[in-house]
């Protein structure tokens, strides 16, 4: 753990405050891009934006750019688990509406 | 094998500057959390067996018996959240988990004690808001189990504490899981690489995955329900706006899982008495490991098979029939497998192989019937008929039951330095093999006739099968009655045990004092060979 602690020093306040911010022009954006008629991809913008942000924050502000392996493999393992069981919910409600 | 002198007591003396009950309930010993977890576990499972009892009683003849409608409604909902919740899918992680994870991989307590103490916090706070929620006014919640909308944002009935207590438990449950991951990772004795685990210890590994991974789902998922209830926000409610179906994918992801969650561990116990019983090494160790990863992955993917009559897109109920036949091949391996220890092996019938036999018969038929299932045409036939109730009582009560019983009488000895009595042992056992499928067989011929399931009253030709599982149900009782004196008497007043290793096992647990000292070893274990060398070590072996 001692490593990760030093190179999370690299990252320094000034890094973390311009990351923050970025997150709060991504939720301007998800909050103005609600306002404008997108039809279809409405909802795949929302999500694209939240992907992002989700990322930032788990690899930036939880560490796992610069965890070991292990760390990473268990949140793979939760984001294959909750992937798989979209892809499966959604196989039902797809082909219900046909 | 004699013990040595050490400088630290038995965990049970150790009372850690605390006195009476606060030595126990503010302990951040795993083994003194695990006997904490035992003592509330039996109060709850007694509960529990009780509504049972009762809502058996009612149905011993067709028409009103004992109660009423709405009283029997709310029986059964309490008997499924207190057993699910509040007895199977705790059980074996919590009590034997707890107990013999650290002892099993050479480690002084689990990864985080205090943690685990909140665990139990977590899980008494949990327990008491449902039996609470049995007895303050509203009445008990009579959604059944599953908590299925509209009945959950309709009824009148104490559904939101029960959904809190359920809520509760979750987070206790998810916490042990978080803990028995890290302890496996990061506290294995040198030596002791994954391969070299003892199987239960594999077992309780991958339980914590899916402890992990689904439990928050449920979580969520019984908040929203709140939300609903509270303030009228349409998520599932049709006449909101809702959708109910979408219930019930979010309650099966987890609890689908949870079914694993529940016989995984049994699984690991069952896995460690059958190689000890026929002093053989177990047969197809890696496959068994394989296998318990195979199923938290494979039952992760199976949740829909509940729901086939729902209202279901074709394409998904031929896939999730698929993943449920898929799910069936590493059970089967693992039950291949004990039978390949079996043979040729040196068998002693001591009461823990008793119950671990016991299993391997009833999860037998409670698997089959289990297919039988899972085949979309026969589905629709039984769906929410009694065949369901008798096939998931055979996997639950038959599987995870008989291999917590197995598991009780297997480290008995080693909890608490005391010997029970071996003839009323097998006494209870065969009474409740008897008791358990007079109760439970007639339930797969009626299901299969047509009786619906959680129904209060019943046509007259039903009458025969329900007076038969209602005797059996009081022979179960009987049975529970024995083997639970047993143990009582046994820890009162039976023949004291110091050998370290009454049953001639291999695992680690087997070197540690009996009862263990205080943080375990004296001296961290070096591992060298495998978990079940019979061969090898045939010279450890003995017997009481």
């Amino acid at each position: 753990m001692a490593n990760s602690e030093q190179e999370h020093a690299h990252i320094g306040y000034g890094g973390y405050t311009l990351i923050w911010l970025g997150l709060l022009a991504l939720t301007a954006l998800t909050v103005t891009a609600a306002g404008v008629n997108l039809g279809n991809v409405a909802v795949a913008v929302t999500i694209l934006i939240a992907t992002v942000k989700s990322y930032l924050v788990a690899t930036i502000f939880m560490h796992l750019k610069i965890e070991s392996r292990l760390f990473r493999v268990v949140v793979y393992a939760a984001i294959f688990f909750i992937v798989v069981s979209i892809i499966l919910l959604f196989s039902d409600y797809t082909f219900l509406r046909e | 094998m004699d013990a040595t002198t050490h400088t630290n007591g038995s965990y049970l003396s150790k009372t850690g500057g605390k006195g009476g009950i606060r030595s126990w309930i503010f302990s951040t010993d795993h083994k003194r959390i695990g006997l904490l977890y035992f003592a509330s576990l039996a109060v709850f499972f007694s509960v529990g067996v009780v509504f049972g009892l009762l809502m058996r009683l009612e149905l011993i003849a067709p028409g009103p018996t004992i109660t009423d409608a709405q009283t029997y409604n709310s029986f059964f909902t309490v008997h499924g959240v207190i057993m699910i919740f509040l007895f199977v899918v705790p059980g074996l992680p919590a009590i034997f988990g707890n107990f013999f994870l650290p002892l099993m991989i050479g480690a002084k307590d689990v990864a985080f004690p205090r943690l685990n103490l909140l665990s139990w916090w977590l899980y008494l706070a949990g327990g008491l808001i449902a039996l609470a929620s049995v007895v303050m006014p509203g009445g008990a919640a009579d959604t059944g189990w599953t908590f299925y909308i509209p009945y959950s944002v309709r009824s009148n009935t104490n559904v939101i504490p029960a959904l809190i207590a359920a809520f509760i438990l979750g987070f206790s449950s998810i916490l042990t899981g978080v803990n028995f991951i890290t302890t496996v990772h990061r506290m294995r004795a040198p030596g002791q690489t994954f391969f070299k685990m003892p199987l239960f210890v594999w077992a309780l590994y991958s339980t914590g995955w899916i402890q992990l991974l689904a439990t928050p789902i449920i979580g969520i998922t019984l908040v929203m329900v709140g939300v609903e209830r509270l303030l009228s926000v349409g998520i599932f409610d049709p006449s909101l706006g809702g959708d109910p179906v979408l219930y019930q994918h979010l309650f099966w992801i987890y609890s689908h899982p949870a079914v694993y969650i529940m016989i995984l561990p049994a699984m690991g116990v069952i896995s460690e008495v059958i190689p000890v019983f026929a002093r053989r090494t177990i047969f197809g160790y890696n496959f068994i490991a394989y296998s318990s990863l195979a199923i938290a992955i494979f039952g992760s993917l199976v949740w829909a098979h509940h729901m086939f009559t729902a209202g279901m897109s074709g394409v998904a109920a031929i896939a999730f029939s698929a993943f449920t036949f898929l799910v069936a091949i590493p059970s089967a391996v693992k039950v291949f497998n004990w039978v390949a220890t079996l043979y040729k092996g040196s068998i002693t019938l001591e009461p823990p192989m008793l119950f671990a036999l016991g299993f391997i018969f009833h999860f037998l038929i409670g698997g089959f019937t289990g297919l039988v299932q899972g085949a979309l045409s026969v589905n629709l036939h039984i769906h929410d008929t009694y065949f369901i109730v008798g096939h998931f009582h055979y996997v639950m009560f038959g599987g995870m039951g008989f291999g917590f019983l197995a598991a009780t009488h297997f480290w008995f000895p080693k909890m608490f330095g005391k010997m029970y009595n071996h003839k009323r042992a097998a006494v209870g056992f065969w009474t409740l093999v008897v008791g358990f499928n007079t109760l439970y067989f007639p339930m797969f011929v009626m299901g299969w006739l047509g009786m619906p399931r959680r129904y209060y009253d019943y046509l007259p030709e039903f009458h025969t099968y329900h007076f038969i599982s209602t005797v059996g149900s009081w022979i179960v009782a009987l049975a529970l009655l024995i083997i639970l004196v047993n143990l009582i008497l046994g820890l009162a007043k039976g023949e004291r045990v110091r050998e370290k290793n009454p049953w001639g096992g291999e695992t680690l647990e087997w070197r540690a004092d009996t009862p263990p000292i205080h943080e375990n070893w004296e001296e961290i274990p070096v591992v060298t060979g495998g978990p079940y060398d019979y061969k090898r070590n045939d010279e450890n072996e003995s017997t009481t």
